[in-house]
């Protein structure tokens, strides 16, 4: 067992420098078109201890706006061309429930990697990824318990809640690649390290839905690909 | 032996009696009693509890210590020692039973029954503020229709809670529903009857207000209300008595009592953050 | 069928091999050790539950041990989960409601003494009665097997009010296949007791022996009598309830399930059911069941005081009509658990009347008892002390009943510890309590050989206190508002309460604690006591006619003949201060 995953990041050692030829970039901002519906304050009274955390009212986050109207929390990823990569990072993605608030509010995460959720609350969570494709799951999670530890196997955009507090909603996108990145909160992105291909590219918004983009890339270039989403005022 | 259980039984009948005459955990100062009453109706039902708590406990006492007499008295008697019958026998005790427990069953049931009719038998006055709850798991969120008096139309489908949509509304297609205020906390003014629309969002649920004296369960698919007038100004817990699920020991949501003056701008605030 | 052809059914060779002995026996008396074997291995496991739920209560971040091995998910690191702590409640109701309290007073000393008392020499239906207890086993493991699901076992309560429990998944944690186990457990459990229960009818009616007249059948004979009647109807009600639920779950109907339901952020593809209408059929069967759990301990303690006073009741008839009056009026006030379900308020008054009304028989027969105690000849014995302590918590589970009746003052108590402490008391302990007396009275007679008096009468005083201990504080609890079926106190009026659980906590662990002096007795003398003579505390029934343990065919294949009422105490005899019921001398005033 030990040996074997010794050897594996010894071979991992030598794999990637040949990912690192393509030294490619996409990037890109990611906007919106009309107007938005407006955050809403979230009420958190029902739940003291997590309400006296937050000194300003904290707010939705299904859209993020930025300046210039970016759109941040937008998922961009390779969603065809991208060269198959045999295993997801040992690395696990780690989400972590903080006053009664996701944090962070969207995680992009491997098929197989492993995700720890983690409450730093004194008081109860429970983690209810409502998944369709992948196995639906729905735990609690006391204060002072261990972190929990998942993975999905299967690519979905999942959104996850917590029926003890109503309010936190978030998502996971669980992705086939490793090339994908978050927007900004100045709605910038970048793909980096990509050998020249054809690529699709997807942006995924939760509420505005997914858009995608044809980019050939020769050689070491950066290349510029930008979404626009249109808003929804509802 | 006899004796002993005789001696057990008066102790644990006079302990039993100890924090129902006290209102308090022997000698601590945790308080068991309900808490005091802030609504109209109340002491209907605090008086249908003392009295009652007046005649059980009475009838608690005596039998207790009638057992412990009787066993004390007649345990472990000789072989030969004479065998009497209580005096009147069984018809007599039968006659007292169906007089005792007939009256205070007159007493409490029938006559009692006005504690109940002041809540369930009138109608909430039309001038009542409404407001909404509704109750999912595992919070309540309460409702106020706005500016125009009016509630939006409730689309399940259209909930959307990471949006706040907690109810379903449609204010793109609905214009009731867009001055509709939603909160997490049910702020009421003092002294003013409260009509509350009880809705259920997704299994049963209550809604209980120990200072109240109000507990009604939120039935799916039932239209239900409640009404009730707060007279205390401050803040009271409102908690779930149905088991809903893995979060209904947390669900729960405050009941906060205003002056009219505090109620106005508190809701000024909240239409604010809508 | 006639009476001779159900004598012939009834009658069978005696059995041979381990297994038609021991096993698919279809003795009444081997049935009855199997429900009194299924009723303890259940209680066992409920105390257990029941202690799990307390000490996460008052120390909700301490890890309990060894808990996480019994289910990884639901006790993290030994600290459980709101929803396993729900599911412990669950499944502690489910046990103790169905697999205890209606089997040990009912199916266990029923089948194995009522036939004896009659004079017959099996039930009716001997087949169906080894049926009734396997299939009970076979409902027992389906609901124990729902520990082992993977999303856990069942949580909406040993009530399962829909929709909860009927929409799926989409509820939570429990509500898979677990919470469907437990409709299918209770739905076979149903059949199971509808077999009984017939079978106990049949048996009652047609195979007394001569001379045994309806009314010298003994106290308890009419309690399982009666008892069994009501069951028949309550069973049958919640038996296509358990379908109807099932279907709901698993066939995509809405018989509990109204539209426009969101669960979780999923609009629910379910429309035009009622949730009122299972709470109805629930309490349709769950009142009367409270009776199929109280009834007969009733008969039990009566028939073990009776012979501990070594006199008759001042009258036995009242105390029959008595028993018939609780069981027909068990009927008329389910709608009592729904006063503040939204149920018509108008409603709630009918339900209350009927509830204060059944008052008045339990009255009658808690005056019929003490008026008897008067000037009696009481003996003490573990028996006789259990009896007496069912009296105590009879009146204490009662008094508080008064309370909950009313619908005005149920607005306040409803769904808090108040109503917890009082079933407990008066549907748990007091009908355990029965069923202890009767286990200290009739070991001898089932095992042939004698319990130890000293270690029962130390089990009595733990457990008398203890039960008061525990379930006195709940009352208190309710009073100040203190909701049932939390996991945790975090609201800010319960936290100051929970010294007082700490209190019950402790209690409940020493309380269950003594019972492995219970046990001990149990077992050890089982293969030490000394060996039991046929009639040790000189009673009057059957059952004390024949050797202890009786042979497989009760009376030797003689039918006995029956001369007398089942209570000739306290009159001069050949035999000293009693005379048996098939002994054809007349006592002499």
């Amino acid at each position: 067992m030990f040996k074997t995953r010794w050897f594996a990041s010894l071979l991992s050692l030598v794999v990637s420098p040949g990912l690192l030829f393509g030294a490619a970039t996409i990037s890109g901002k990611v906007t919106y078109t009309g107007t938005p519906a407006k955050s809403k304050t979230i009420d958190m009274s029902k739940e003291p201890s997590c309400a006296k955390q937050h000194t300003t009212p904290i707010t939705t986050e299904a859209v993020v706006t930025g300046p210039n109207n970016s759109l941040a929390n937008v998922v961009v990823y390779i969603s065809a061309g991208a060269p198959d990569e045999s295993s997801a990072p040992s690395q696990a993605v780690t989400f972590t429930q903080k006053g009664c608030q996701y944090i962070p509010h969207v995680i992009a995460l491997r098929t197989g990697q492993e995700l720890k959720v983690v409450n730093d609350d004194q008081t109860s969570h429970n983690i209810h990824p409502m998944a369709k494709v992948n196995r639906e799951w729905n735990k609690s999670q006391p204060p002072g318990t261990p972190p929990l530890s998942e993975k999905f196997d299967k690519e979905e955009f999942i959104p996850v809640k917590c029926n003890v507090h109503p309010w936190m909603h978030g998502y996971f996108a669980v992705l086939k690649t490793s090339h994908y990145t978050l927007s900004g909160e100045d709605g910038s992105f970048k793909l980096p390290d990509l050998p020249a291909g054809k690529y699709t590219i997807t942006a995924w918004q939760e509420d505005y839905g997914t858009q995608t983009q044809d980019v050939t890339i020769s050689g070491n270039e950066t290349k510029t690909v930008d979404f626009t989403f249109k808003a929804k005022p509802y | 032996m006899g004796k002993v259980f005789a001696v057990i039984v008066v102790l644990i009948a006079f302990a039993s009696a100890v924090p129902i005459i006290t209102h308090h955990w022997f000698g601590t100062a945790i308080e068991l009693r309900p808490p005091e009453d802030i609504s109209t109706h109340g002491h209907a039902i605090d008086e249908q509890l003392s009295e009652t708590m007046v005649e059980a406990g009475l009838s608690f006492l005596a039998a207790q210590f009638v057992l412990a007499f009787f066993v004390w008295k007649f345990s472990n008697r000789s072989a030969n020692a004479e065998i009497k019958t209580f005096p009147g026998g069984a018809k007599w005790l039968v006659i007292a039973a169906l007089a005792l427990v007939g009256t205070e069953m007159l007493a409490l049931g029938v006559l009692g029954q006005r504690a109940w009719a002041t809540v369930y038998f009138t109608p909430a006055k039309p001038d009542a503020l409404q407001v909404q709850a509704q109750a999912g798991q595992f919070a309540f969120y309460f409702r106020y229709p706005g500016a125009d008096g009016k509630f939006g139309d409730l689309h399940p489908d259209k909930i959307d809670e990471g949006n706040s949509n907690f109810f379903g509304l449609d204010p793109a297609n609905d214009v009731d529903s867009r001055d509709d205020i939603v909160t997490g906390e049910l702020a009421i003014p003092a002294n003013r009857e409260i009509h509350l629309l009880m809705h259920a969002k997704d299994v049963g649920h209550s809604f209980y207000v120990r200072e109240l004296r109000i507990q009604q369960d939120f039935v799916p698919g039932l239209d239900l209300s409640v009404h009730f007038t707060a007279t205390k100004v401050g803040k009271y817990e409102i908690v779930c008595t149905q088991l809903c699920g893995l979060g209904h020991y947390n669900m729960k949501a405050y009941l906060n009592v205003l002056s009219q003056e505090d109620f106005d701008s508190w809701l000024k605030q909240k239409a604010s953050e809508q | 069928m006639s009476v001779a052809s159900v004598q012939h059914a009834q009658h069978h060779a005696p059995p041979q091999g381990f297994i038609r002995k021991h096993v698919f026996s279809l003795d009444h008396k081997v049935i009855g050790k199997q429900y009194y074997a299924l009723a303890l291995v259940a209680v066992l496991i409920g105390m257990v539950l029941s202690w799990l739920m307390r000490i996460h209560l008052v120390w909700p971040n301490a890890p309990i041990p060894g808990l996480q091995l019994l289910s990884k998910s639901g006790a993290p690191g030994g600290i459980m989960t709101p929803e396993y702590y729900l599911s412990l409640l669950t499944m502690h109701g489910t046990l103790m409601v169905f697999f205890v309290l209606t089997n040990a007073p009912f199916a266990a000393f029923g089948n194995y003494f009522l036939p004896i008392q009659i004079g017959a020499e099996d039930m009716a239906f001997p087949r169906f009665n080894m049926m009734s207890f396997w299939t009970t086993f076979v409902a027992f493991c389906i609901l124990v097997a729902a520990f082992f699901v993977p999303d856990g076992p069942p949580l909406s309560g040993w009530t399962s009010y829909a929709p909860l429990s009927a929409v799926g998944p989409d509820a939570g944690p429990g509500e898979g296949l677990g919470q469907t186990l437990w409709g299918l457990s209770i739905f076979v459990f149903c059949i199971a007791s509808l077999l009984g229960s017939l079978n106990f009818i049949a048996t009652t009616l047609d195979l007394r022996t001569k001379g045994m007249t309806l009314a010298r059948m003994p106290l308890c004979t009419w309690a399982w009598f009666i008892t069994s009647c009501i069951s028949l109807l309550a069973f049958a009600v919640l038996l296509p309830a358990c379908l109807l639920l099932i279907l709901d779950r698993v066939a995509g109907t809405s018989f509990f399930i109204p539209g426009g339901l969101v669960i979780s952020d999923r609009l629910q593809p379910h429309s035009g059911g009622s949730p009122l209408l299972w709470q109805h059929l629930f309490w349709f069967f769950g009142h009367p069941e409270v009776y199929i759990a109280i009834l007969p301990s009733i008969g039990i303690v009566s028939h073990i005081l009776i012979n501990s006073m070594r006199r008759p009741l001042l009258s036995s008839r009242v105390v029959i009509y008595c028993m018939m009056a609780i069981g027909f009026l068990s009927y008329m006030v389910w709608g009592h658990h729904m006063f503040v379900s939204g149920m018509n308020p108008f409603s709630s008054l009918m339900f209350s009347f009927p509830t204060l009304v059944i008052t008045i028989p339990a009255t009658i027969m808690t005056l019929i008892w003490l008026g008897s105690l008067y000037g009696s000849r009481l003996r003490i014995t573990s028996a006789s002390l259990f009896a007496l302590g069912f009296i105590s918590m009879f009146v204490s589970g009662g008094v508080s009943g008064f309370f909950l009746a009313q619908p005005s003052i149920d607005i306040y108590l409803h769904a808090t510890y108040f109503v917890v402490g009082h079933f407990h008391m008066v549907m748990g302990v007091a009908s355990l309590f029965g069923v202890l007396a009767g286990t200290y009275f009739w070991y001898p007679k089932m095992t042939g050989r004698m319990m130890n008096e000293s270690l029962g009468r130390i089990h009595f005083w733990f457990t008398f206190v203890g039960a008061y201990c525990i379930f006195m504080p709940f009352h208190y609890l309710g009073l100040a508002g203190n909701v049932r079926r939390y996991s945790a106190f975090v609201d800010d009026y319960l936290l100051p309460l929970i010294p007082v659980h700490r209190f019950i906590t402790i209690a409940a662990l020493v309380t269950g604690a003594a019972q492995l002096i219970f046990l001990y007795n149990l077992i050890h003398s089982r293969f030490r006591g000394p060996a039991a003579p046929p009639n040790p505390w000189e009673c009057t029934s059957l059952e004390w006619t024949m050797p202890s343990p009786p042979p497989f065919d009760n009376f030797g294949g003689k039918h006995p003949v029956v001369y007398h009422d089942p209570y000739q105490y306290g009159v001069k005899s050949s035999t000293g201060d009693f005379l048996m019921q098939d002994s054809p001398e007349e006592a002499q005033a």
